[in-house]
């Protein structure tokens, strides 16, 4: 029994020293990073307050919903389409424990009581599913985490007693503490950089820790994986555990955000709008879910005018996110991420084509 | 089935009860005190009836749904779209010349041949990349539900019923005996029960094309082994077009009966991919038959859980997928 516990543990071992020297950020330590870092880090101090929660934060907060999924497809190899649903799960949890406008639903918990409980809840909630999405394998993930995640919007649209129908829970009440309103503009956009950046290297982390490098092994080998003593399920499980803790985080700060959470927000054409930036900003780097959200945010908010500009139909926003989704399907399987790398390999390899070359 | 009860004698018993206690219900007359418990039989035996016909309008909707991954292994996401399509090529048909019966002719040719433009300009291209294919039709079905929209805006639209089927026929089932000692019997829409008979036909005509001719031989061996199938010596490709087209054509048809007794509207194609998702999870990918279970299964829930558990109604299809996920993964009538 003692072996077979241990046979895990020894397996990783040999990984985890290969990979040391490799551990190192690369991503960090290049120039570019540092100046994205700081960027990010004054932004207050170069954007005004529509861009600064419109355009930035809604980035970071859908960014780290998609960030989720990367974690299962990039790392995991399963495609969840249920990580917003997770999400607004944890959103209405924190309206209906914490202070809103529906006194008769809300319990009226303090908020540093009621975001712990959604987010444990809205854990549990996606664990289960994955419990049960893992019972399948492959593009049976897709349709069952669908399933769930429009079970999840029709019950939300039926229920009254806990999420009140199809118009949602209104005016949920935001943190003040230490003599700071946290959902002003600027406190919030921190709130939700640190929480994104939090997200981002635990993902970044993760990935080179035994547990991800395992998890990776499940992805291109199962059956290997599971002839060296490693429990298949229990890392797939695991990492829906994480990446539902991940989306649930995102949730809250999205319900702070909104100040409100509807049926509409959990719709599946939202569902399927997180995997859509997942996708176009490439699910191979945890990177990618973040640029894939700024230009599905840039889209979403500048369509209309762009559109209506060149003499288009404004309303045809989704159309143009259809074809842009298609097209980087066909042309890119790993999003945009993909394609500026194979530029500038291209670009590389024009350089070195009269001297060095480089692999 | 004697093998079945020999196997699971107890199964067998309460299969046989339950069905004699559904019979019951169906025939009897209800005592009073059932009829103070649980509602009145008229309203059962509505609910009844519409979650079996309801059960039919899934089935037509799903069984081209499994066929299409049972043969290619292409979980076609677009698949909502296609029914939303053929209702409204129905919607226009049926307006613009008054007949019904061709509004499913032009709605299942038009839709089998977007399914031959899909097979043959998409998914031959990227043949064996199942995730990539799924990931084409979610982009698919974004752009068709916006072009739809587009065409055709946010409106309601129902096809009319034609004025033969038009009114409800009376069925030899008593609901009630009225105070004279004389009985009334159930009535029921009769285009709702010709859709239901359509499908049925329908399905057993694909249980014997598939089981007894030689292009059904051809499709239940590429569903086995597509490799094998092609070295044999069998064109493929044109076998995936054939396939895809007809089931396509028949998510078209599905469109316009849904569009008769229900309507089409914009969001009625996610609704129906979801459930044509449930019923071939619940029934098994690939199988019409677990197709034909599955959404039964789903249409009966669906309709007696809304009479019954008004609130929780979705909740109860869910939690039957659910269940079907931890007992049987592989879906009930699935082979593997």
């Amino acid at each position: 029994m003692s072996l077979a516990h241990d046979a895990p543990r020894l397996a990783v071992r040999p990984a985890t020293l290969a990979q040391r020297p490799a551990r190192a950020w690369p991503e960090v330590n290049h120039p570019a990073a540092w100046a994205v870092a700081a960027i990010l880090l004054i932004m207050p101090l170069i954007a005004s307050g529509f861009f600064l929660i419109e355009i930035f934060a809604s980035t970071l907060i859908l960014g780290t919903i998609a960030l989720s999924l990367m974690f299962l497809a990039g790392y995991g190899g399963m495609v969840s389409l249920m990580q917003l649903t997770i999400a607004g799960f944890s959103a209405y949890m924190v309206a209906v424990f914490g202070v809103s406008g529906n006194a008769n639903i809300s319990l009226g918990w303090p908020w540093w009581l009621a975001v712990p409980m959604a987010l444990a809840l809205a854990t549990a909630f996606g664990t289960l599913g994955g419990a049960l999405a893992v019972r399948t394998e492959g593009i049976y993930t897709i349709m069952i985490t669908l399933a769930i995640g429009a079970a999840f919007y029709y019950f939300t649209n039926q229920n009254w007693a806990i999420f009140n129908g199809h118009t949602g829970i209104n005016t949920v009440a935001t943190p003040h503490f230490w003599g700071v309103n946290w959902r002003a503009d600027i406190p919030f956009y921190y709130i939700v950089l640190a929480v994104a950046a939090l997200c981002y290297f635990a993902v970044e982390y993760l990935a080179r820790a035994p547990f991800g490098l395992a998890l990776q092994g499940v992805r291109d080998n199962p059956r290997r994986m599971a002839a060296l003593g490693f429990n298949v399920n229990a890392h797939r499980v695991a990492a829906y555990a994480f990446a539902s803790f991940v989306a649930a985080l995102a949730g809250v700060l999205q319900v702070w955000n909104y100040r409100q959470i509807s049926p509409g927000s959990v719709s599946v054409g939202a569902c399927i709008d997180v995997l859509i930036i997942a996708v176009v900003g490439g699910i191979t780097r945890p990177i990618g879910p973040f640029i894939g959200a700024l230009i599905f945010v840039l889209l979403r908010t500048f369509a209309l005018d762009f559109l209506v500009r060149i003499g288009l139909d404004g309303n045809r926003f989704r159309l143009l996110i259809g074809l842009g989704f298609l097209a980087i399907v066909f042309w890119s399987s790993d999003g945009v991420i993909g394609l500026w790398q194979r530029w500038r390999q291209r670009r590389g390899a024009d350089h070195s084509s009269g001297g060095r070359s480089h692999g | 089935m004697s093998r079945f009860v020999e196997r699971h004698p107890a199964w067998a018993l309460i299969s046989i009860i339950a069905v004699a206690i559904l019979l019951w219900l169906i025939f009897a007359v209800w005592p009073p005190g059932l009829e103070q418990a649980i509602g009145r039989k008229r309203v059962f035996l509505n609910a009844l009836f519409n979650g079996i016909t309801l059960g039919g309008l899934y089935f037509l909707v799903a069984s081209g749904f499994t066929l299409i991954f049972g043969l290619m292994r292409n979980v076609n996401l677009a698949h909502g779209s296609l029914y939303l399509f053929g209702g409204y090529v129905g919607y226009a048909v049926s307006t613009a010349t008054g007949s019904w019966v061709l509004s499913f002719i032009v709605a299942f040719i038009l839709t089998a041949l977007v399914g031959v433009l899909l097979q043959v300009l998409v998914f031959r291209r990227m043949e064996g990349q199942d995730l990539r294919q799924t990931m084409v039709t979610i982009g698919l079905s974004i752009v068709f539900a916006d072009l739809m929209l587009w065409a055709c805006g946010g409106d309601f639209y129902q096809i009319q019923t034609p004025n033969w089927l038009i009114g409800p026929v009376e069925l030899p089932l008593v609901t009630a005996i009225k105070s004279s000692g004389e009985p009334v019997y159930l009535r029921y829409p009769s285009v709702r029960l010709v859709i239901f008979v359509a499908s049925v036909v329908i399905g057993v005509a694909m249980w014997l094309a598939l089981n007894r001719t030689r292009i059904g031989m051809i499709v239940r061996a590429g569903v086995d082994d597509r490799d094998m199938l092609a070295a044999t010596g069998v064109r493929i490709q044109l076998v995936f077009v054939a396939v895809f087209a007809f089931g396509a054509g028949l998510a078209g048809m599905a469109g316009v009966v849904g569009g008769t007794f229900q309507s089409l509207s914009p969001g009625e194609d996610i609704r129906f991919l979801l459930a044509s998702l449930v019923v071939v999870i619940v029934g098994g990918m690939g199988s019409i038959p677990g197709a034909a279970l599955g959404a039964l299964i789903i249409g009966l829930a669906e309709q007696l859980g809304s009479v019954y558990i008004p609130t929780y109604a979705i909740v109860v299809t869910f939690l039957i997928m659910v269940l079907v996920l931890a007992i049987r993964p592989q879906g009930l009538l699935a082979r593997r």
